[in-house]
């Protein structure tokens, strides 16, 4: 069974995804800090495909995906290092990319290499839903990938039931209408757009991410959905660190407790 | 048959690769933009303001000195006497009516060299909206009087500090904008570049510019087509302008001029399709320059509205099946098709639109063939970069 289907089937409630950049900030860094997100006690982990182009990040990814390229990261760079990786970490992987990286690697290539290294799901934030159903599903279903849409508080009821029809991993909230990094804080209007998700009762687990940052903001999102996705917040962590295994795990405890 | 189907795609290029975050906007434009284009008061008021306030039609000014020195009669479409001094505002005017008849208050927009920023202020201005223009923190260095004009005209320029810090990385930081921005603001994008309908739509704003040569060509040659029909192609929208009404029309050869920078093998080039292969960029499935793992790369023109790493998804596709022919013309030879212009005609032209005079040296022709150049801007904006390249 694919391992987020098995985190949903036994956790609820303050399901913890931690995001990174893949090559930051140090190009071997990437397996490292996915144990360390593990023994800190987070449930899901989203390693960024970096490119030169990411139109859904703020300054802060930005600049993690423009040092890991520095650095050498690449799409072959990465499967290489997730060689292996299975023996070390036993959490969901998540990949996420934008598409031209991965077209030019080969999407048939790129799913098959996910499976074989042992990645659980996709997250591609510029492979439209429609694209996806006429183009990739069975692909994807194929190699037991699970593919992650977002919504956003402007996407319609309409569009979140088809999207909820047409994944079976969780949905990605985006907070508000932003870019990655872009707010902080959860101000009244994103909680009357959480709430209104929540009634709708979708099929799928719900995680909120974009702008949570620290244990109210966890908090306050988990209140609202099955738990949150934290990216901009972490990068900085990484970013300031002078040990890796001790900072990463200390922020995460200090979000999750 | 060269057109947009119903999924957005001109052939295997085009569609809307954008974040979901963008999805209600552009599908509001998809559901919306057609039937708006074609109502009866939308056309009233954008030929309204075509005529009296850009100052349409253009003339197709037949450069006798420019032919004989080519062995051709070479017509000019004078794009350069716009009002703003490119064809960009042809785009913007139809934009901002339509941006208008959305409900929306507030306009953003990318720039390169500032023509298309410019005109997108000029417009926000007679509109009374507000506007944003977002440019390469580089583009803000060498388009300096481009930059002072938007802010004349009441706009606030952003730069955009990623990356090659040009026109690329204006449209990643605009996207983010309308990202943020999704309810009362609308993305006047400005070329035939982005998601669906963007390309299309941009096109058929442009698309005047054929509209008049036709009638124009045939006043004075008593035939609506030319034989070569010349125009140089960043994102490409005067290019598709100037193509719209011949892309069904086999006999009229089209030449697209995209900037060869340095050399097309020097690894300093804009020429897209010499060096591009398939990808996505800016939303849509085209041609664009990027290394073998997918990243972009930094493309380089001495003119800032070429230097565009991609070009719009109608021109891979009119380069995919051969309908166009592509040419790349590097900086040195554009800038001294510039002087020549300006010395055999008095018309001292945007550097974008001397990479497609510089074309008549590149491609074959016939002495009697009737050549008809896109000149989609004047020089006044690259007076500095004439002035530092100073071979005059
Ligand atoms: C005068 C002029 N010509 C051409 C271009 C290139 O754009 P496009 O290829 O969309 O016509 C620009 C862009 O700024 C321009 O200012």
């Amino acid at each position: 069974m694919n391992r987020i289907h098995t985190l949903f089937n036994t956790k609820k409630e303050r399901v913890l995804s931690i995001y990174f950049t893949a090559g930051f900030p140090n190009l071997e860094d990437t397996v490292p800090i996915m144990e360390a997100i593990e023994a800190g006690g987070a449930d899901i982990i989203e390693i960024g495909v970096p490119y030169s182009d990411p139109v859904a990040d703020g300054p802060t990814i930005q600049d993690s995906n423009q040092i890991a390229l520095q650095n050498g990261m690449s799409m072959n760079k990465l499967f290489e290092q997730l060689v292996g990786f299975r023996a070390k970490v036993h959490l969901p992987v998540v990949l996420m990319g934008y598409l031209n990286p991965i077209m030019q690697y080969g999407m048939d290539a790129f799913c098959k290499k996910c499976k074989e290294v042992g990645v659980d799901g996709l997250i591609l934030p510029d492979l439209p839903m429609q694209e996806y159903l006429d183009e990739y599903k069975a692909l994807f279903e194929s190699y037991g990938l699970v593919n992650t849409f977002l919504i956003s508080p402007q996407t319609s009821e309409k569009r979140i039931r088809e999207i909820d029809g047409n994944t079976d991993g969780f949905i990605y909230m985006v907070s508000s209408h932003s870019i990655t990094g872009a707010k902080s804080g959860i101000s009244e209007e994103q909680i009357n757009y959480f709430e209104r998700v929540r009634e709708m009762n979708l099929k799928n687990p719900r995680l909120i991410g974009f702008g949570i940052s620290n244990s109210e903001t966890f908090t306050t999102a988990s209140n609202y959905s099955n738990g949150a996705i934290i990216g901009s917040a972490f990068i900085k962590v990484l970013k300031n660190s002078k040990n890796l295994k001790e900072d990463v795990q200390g922020y995460i405890r200090s979000v999750i407790n | 048959m060269i057109g947009v189907d119903e999924r957005g795609y001109y052939g295997s290029f085009g569609g809307a690769f954008i974040p979901e975050m963008l999805h209600p906007n552009v599908e509001e434009l998809k559901e919306n933009y057609e039937a708006i284009m074609a109502s009866p008061e939308f056309q009233a008021e954008f030929r309204g303001l075509l005529k009296d306030y850009v100052g349409r039609p253009t003339p197709l000014y037949f450069a006798s000195r420019l032919s004989e020195k080519y062995g051709a009669k070479i017509y000019l479409k004078r794009e350069d006497l716009c009002h703003t001094g490119a064809h960009k505002v042809n785009n913007t005017i139809g934009q901002i009516i339509l941006a208008k008849k959305l409900g929306k208050k507030r306009i953003i927009a990318e720039t390169g060299a500032g023509q298309h920023g410019v005109a997108t202020a000029t417009v926000c201005a007679l509109m009374g909206m507000e506007c944003t223009v977002y440019m390469g923190e580089l583009d803000i260095q060498r388009q300096r009087p481009n930059v002072e004009r938007m802010r004349i005209l009441g706009a606030q320029v952003v730069p955009a500090t990623s990356g090659s810090k040009t026109l690329k990385d204006a449209t990643n930081e605009a996207m983010r904008a309308w990202i943020n921005n999704p309810v009362d603001t609308h993305y006047i994008i400005g070329s035939v570049v982005g998601p669906h309908p963007y390309p299309e739509m941009v096109a058929r704003f442009q698309s005047v510019i054929s509209e008049e040569i036709k009638w124009q060509l045939k006043e004075k040659e008593g035939r609506e087509n030319p034989d070569l029909v010349i125009a140089c192609v960043g994102g490409g929208s005067n290019a598709a302008g100037a193509f719209f009404h011949y892309y069904n029309t086999p006999e009229v050869r089209l030449i697209a001029a995209e900037a060869g920078g340095l050399g097309v093998e020097s690894g300093k080039t804009a020429a897209t399709t010499a060096k591009g292969t398939p990808g996505i960029l800016h939303g849509s499935k085209t041609i664009l320059m990027q290394t073998e793992d997918g990243q972009v790369v930094e493309p380089h023109s001495i003119s800032a509205g070429l230097d565009y790493p991609g070009i719009g998804p109608v021109h891979a596709h009119l380069f995919e099946v051969g309908r166009a022919e592509f040419v790349a013309v590097e900086d040195e030879d554009a800038m001294k098709s510039g002087i020549e212009l300006s010395r055999l005609e008095g018309i001292i032209p945007a550097i974008e639109s001397a990479h497609a005079l510089y074309a008549l040296n590149m491609i074959e022709f016939k002495k009697d063939d009737i050549i008809v150049i896109n000149l989609s801007g004047r020089g006044d904006k690259d007076l500095e970069t004439y002035i530092k390249w100073g071979n005059y």
